[in-house]
């Protein structure tokens, strides 16, 4: 994956400097830092401009809109950090919903629907693994191509109708009931009450386990990482799968949220579950990012949105919106180098012509 | 810097294969023959898909993803890609479409502005990607938002109706040429001169040296930034004439023309044998897997299959096709290897 950028090697973080202040210094200019301060502005522009933002029901709408976009988003933050892309993720999603509504169309539990919806998704992930991590095939073609496959076996099972359609049962009320009511005693909507635990697996897995520490080893340097013992292939094998599941889970949410499904649920959003990863401060070389980067991403995408929708701002324009963000935060740690770069010309310049 | 890794390997200790045996082994050579084969068992089922009309539709729909394909081939061989060109496509053909409709301007010109619009934003896309040095998935991916919101901002809910556009313009997108649609005639000559560019100038060689290995080509002194922004002008100005062919095609746009189209044309591209690496293929190479693409899809419905299995089939072959480079290129490390042992002893 990393070899599909531009060729500017993956950035190192500068050695520990001497001095306690630039130590502190170089703590509070993590990216995470950033993140926190835009979700403030955020909080209070959303505040300032529209009078329901600080109410519960922002909350809970804010999750049920990107809660189940942000589960896809761990495992992806995972997959990035070993340099490697899953574009699938949203056609898994719709797969999995489809093979549940087909299920379902034909009689059969719930339960035993959201269990072969989530099988499908092990083997879904478990060939895009097969086919990185085994043949050593490139990320972006192999999970474009089963991005297409997926989506097509959602087709095939589903066509055009929705279920549950005329003559269907419908869902059980009492888990289609996540897309309108908060977890008790909270506003929080289910599928983010699910990311934020998950978050905090993951969290703990990637800054706090040898497992962890071996996905960054791989992003910087997968050679080093194999000669160093770290079982590459199936590390990555594993996440690929992990993607999978997690991608059908999040696709069994999408179905119970809306009480209903149809093929092409969820078309598109593997991009915006890129966005959220690469603006949470994951580098798309690997190696470098971390999850609270993550959930700080989540936070002000996700805050954005509900301000600016209850500004009534068009989503047109609201799209403009998360394209800068996302431009900025890959421009911005840039920004310092460019400009050295550009006054080192200049000097050049400036020295040739007094010669 | 050759752009099949086939080459080398075949040259080590055989005498040169005849130019008939090379074509043959070319990937090119290959799709077209699989074109060939669907479209005549198709039509052994069906004989209305090799009716005239049946063909021309087949060009003509090919026809966009093939020239978004040819501007992608440039980028993703210099080791970048561009997600922007759906984007693109479906900003230029509206501000066209408005233009018409409003400001009433003539039918050529309406190509030169989409074009234009095109071109500001690959320059964008190339400036940020090589003086930024920001990743170019990431540029792309961001400009995929923002070209796509600036769009909807614009188009505001409306729509450009048939009535609005010129029939002079429009006819490039239904009217034949000796039984040729224009359409395929305008991106077929687009397809020969990036062929022969890419294979006879010097600049365009750069773009396969700095794929293949970057490092390599700075020492080199091949100048890379200008060259990749070059690569990302070319894709935007593509994506442009792509949108003002839309328009042509359809005769109507709303917000939603090219949406997704960016993952189609890298799926166009890579079945054709461009490396997603970067460093080889060839834009006649992504052409003919847009072709392909389109023929299976236009196989289904000419053999009453249901059109649902169109996904899925798409995606088997570009797994398929992904793997079978990777197997090539195994095969190939191998003979080199077992060609340079073979010296070694002798």
């Amino acid at each position: 994956m990393s070899d599909v950028m531009t060729p500017t090697p993956p950035k190192v973080d500068a050695p520990a400097a001497d001095s306690g202040a630039r130590r502190l210094w170089s703590g509070v200019a993590r990216w995470e830092t950033g993140l926190l301060v835009v979700l403030f502005g955020v909080l209070i522009f959303g505040a300032a401009e529209s009078s329901v933002f600080l109410t519960s029901s922002t909350l809970f709408f804010m999750g049920i809109n990107i809660g189940y976009i942000a589960i896809m988003a761990l495992p992806m933050t995972f997959v990035v950090m070993t340099g490697e892309i899953d574009l699938s993720v949203a056609s898994m999603l719709g797969l999995s919903g489809a093979v549940v509504g087909d299920l379902w169309h034909h009689g059969w539990g719930i339960w035993p629907a959201f269990g072969v919806a989530l099988l499908v998704g092990l083997a879904g992930g478990a060939l895009n693994g097969l086919l990185v991590a085994r043949f050593g095939l490139p990320s972006i073609a192999v999970t474009i191509g089963t991005l297409t496959l997926f989506r097509g076996l959602a087709e095939i099972l589903l066509g055009s109708v929705t279920v549950p359609g005329i003559g269907d049962r419908l869902f059980p009320v009492s888990l289609t009931n996540i897309g309108v009511l908060p977890v008790g005693g909270t506003e929080l909507s289910w599928s983010l009450l699910i990311f934020l635990i998950l978050a905090m697996v993951f969290g703990v897995v990637l800054h706090a386990t040898p497992l962890g520490r071996s996905m960054v080893a791989i992003g910087l340097q997968p050679e080093a990482a194999e000669f160093a013992g770290i079982r590459v292939t199936r590390i990555k094998f594993g996440l690929f799968v992990l993607s999978g599941l997690l991608s059908a889970f999040a696709g069994i949410l999408l179905t119970l949220q809306n009480s209903s499904v149809s093929y092409n649920a969820g078309v598109g959003l593997e991009l915006n579950v890129v966005a959220i990863a690469l603006f949470g401060g994951v580098s798309i070389f690997g190696g470098r990012g971390t999850i609270l980067g993550v959930v700080l991403s989540v936070a002000i995408i996700g805050s954005l949105q509900m301000a600016l929708t209850q500004m009534q701002v068009q989503p047109e324009k609201q799209n403009i919106i998360t394209g800068i963000l996302l431009l900025l935060s890959v421009v911005i740690p840039n920004g310092g180098e460019v400009i050295g770069r550009l006054r080192a010309r200049v000097r050049r310049g400036r020295s040739r012509s007094a010669a | 810097m050759s752009t099949r890794t086939v080459e080398p390997a075949a040259d080590v200790d055989k005498p040169r294969t005849s130019r008939l045996v090379d074509l043959l082994r070319a990937r090119e050579a290959g799709i077209g023959l699989l074109i060939v084969v669907l479209v005549g068992l198709t039509s052994l089922d069906n004989h209305h898909f090799l009716s005239a009309n049946s063909i021309q539709q087949l060009l003509s729909g090919a026809a966009l993803i093939a020239l978004l394909g040819v501007g992608e081939t440039l980028v993703i061989v210099t080791r970048n890609v561009d997600l922007s060109v759906g984007s693109v496509l479906g900003l230029s053909a509206y501000i066209v479409g408005d233009l018409f409709k409003h400001e009433h301007i003539p039918a050529w010109s309406g190509f030169l502005i989409a074009m234009t619009v095109g071109a500001g934003i690959g320059a964008v896309n190339g400036f940020i990607t090589t003086v930024m040095r920001v990743p170019s998935l990431v540029v792309t991916l961001a400009m995929l938002y923002i070209v796509r919101g600036i769009d909807g901002v614009i188009v505001n809910g409306h729509i450009v109706n048939p009535t609005a556009i010129p029939h002079s313009f429009t006819a490039v997108g239904y009217q034949n040429l000796l039984g040729v649609p224009w359409l395929f005639i305008i991106v077929a000559g687009v397809v020969v001169v990036a062929a022969y560019a890419m294979r006879s100038y010097r600049a365009s060689r750069d773009l396969y040296a700095i794929g293949s290995n970057p490092a390599a080509a700075a020492l080199i002194g091949i100048p890379a930034t200008r060259r990749v922004f070059a690569a990302f002008v070319i894709s935007g100005t593509l994506a442009g004439l792509a949108g003002a062919l839309f328009l042509a095609l359809n005769a109507q746009v709303d917000n939603s023309a090219g949406q997704g189209y960016e993952l189609q044309v890298i799926a166009a591209v890579v079945v054709g044998g461009v490396a997603i690496f970067g460093g080889s293929g060839t834009v006649v190479g992504a052409a003919l897997g847009a072709v392909l693409l389109h023929t299976i899809q236009q196989a289904l419905v000419a053999l009453r299959i249901s059109a649902f299995w169109n996904g899925a089939i798409a995606g088997g072959l570009l797994l398929a096709a992904i793997a079978f480079d990777r197997w090539l290129t195994l095969r190939n490390a191998r003979k080199l290897a077992s060609a340079e042992g073979a010296h070694r002893n002798v």
